[in-house]
């Protein structure tokens, strides 16, 4: 047999990250809310999808982190394992260093307000926007979360209406309910 | 044509370019190989201007380390006869002189010139045939010449 047995591809996609040759390396993992495609860069997490297609998920990560994107399991099993424990109920924050660098100054800090809300909580659009120094932008919040290149790590899902209503999530109502179900934040 | 992320390239190649290890080195050495192919090439992909002639520079790397692993010593094998082997490989010359050369031609004089494959392994390189592997070729040398005679 002339083919490329998964062992030698394994090898090579484990040696290829461990010479540190990659600018992004990203995996599926199974969840319950359905397959996640998830990316890490040399910096941190950098990226998780919803319901990806992989064509158009590579070619942006090799725009934003660079052409070397190879799919590898090892650098994305510290991602795989706490994601695994948020799921089982067991974790409820996320340890992992995340790489949000590429992001506008203002995403960034709606971001960092927006990690702070604590597992099973909501906050509305408005209230992130007055912790973030921006007490008028309940809009422009709105489309940082639409935007968050790291939903449930960086819980977007949390982020509700000022009259309690889910309204938007960029992975689908029904996502969002099951997350925030699985916190215990909605019965 | 823009580079296509490195998993595509991979995907695309992996394959063909292990096929290939395997017919000149034998599964034994093939797998290093390989792996040493893919490595190579992830460490100068970010090099590249741009997505045309993927195939032949796969070829061209796996080439240069089917090469280098020949002359590898090995316990159980005889000395190498070719003289390319001895010293400056002929081939490193030859990509010099060739880069004058459009891109197909280039490729076609430099894989068959310089790393000996045959014109069906060139054409699969080129995503083209042996016929048009063997014209290229020739074109390219034709031309070689005339800049050397004028």
């Amino acid at each position: 047999m002339n083919a490329v047995s998964p062992e030698l591809d394994r090898r090579f996609r484990d040696a290829a990250a461990a010479e540190g040759l990659l600018d992004a390396a990203f995996d599926f993992v199974d969840s319950p809310v359905g397959p996640l495609l998830v990316a890490t860069s040399a910096r941190g997490l950098c990226r998780i999808s919803y319901d990806a297609d992989p064509e158009r998920e590579l070619e942006q990560l090799a725009r934003d982190f660079g052409v070397r994107v190879l799919r590898s399991a090892k650098p994305i099993d510290p991602a795989r394992r706490e994601l695994d424990e948020y799921f089982e109920g067991k974790r409820h924050t996320f340890d992992l260093p995340i790489d949000v660098a590429r992001l506008a100054d203002f995403n960034r800090r709606v971001l960092r307000e927006l990690a702070r809300v604590p597992y099973g909580e909501v906050v509305t659009y408005g209230e992130l926007a007055a912790r973030s120094a921006r007490p008028r932008a309940a809009r422009a919040v709105g489309t940082v979360m639409n935007r968050n290149p790291l939903p449930i790590v960086l819980p977007c899902h949390r982020v509700v209406g000022a009259n309690g209503k889910l309204v938007g999530y960029a992975g689908g109502l029904d996502r969002k309910e099951k997350l925030l179900r699985l916190e215990g934040a909605i019965l | 044509m823009t580079l296509p992320p490195f998993e595509r390239f991979y995907e695309q190649y992996r394959e063909e370019i292990f096929g290939f290890l395997m017919r000149r080195l034998g599964s034994e050495r093939a797998e290093d190989a390989f792996q040493e192919t893919f490595l190579r090439a992830l460490r100068a992909y970010p090099k590249l201007q741009h997505g045309e002639h993927l195939r032949a520079w796969a070829y061209t790397i796996a080439s240069r380390i089917a090469i280098d692993e020949h002359r590898r010593p090995r316990a159980d094998a005889d000395l190498p006869e070719l003289a390319a082997l001895d010293g400056r490989p002929a081939f490193a010359q030859l990509e010099h002189l060739a880069d004058q050369l459009p891109p197909t031609e280039r490729a076609a004089v430099v894989l068959r010139y310089g790393y000996d494959l045959d014109y069906a392994e060139i054409g699969a390189a080129l995503g083209s045939n042996a016929t048009a592997a063997r014209q290229a070729a020739s074109a390219g040398i034709r031309r070689l010449r005339q800049k050397e005679l004028s």
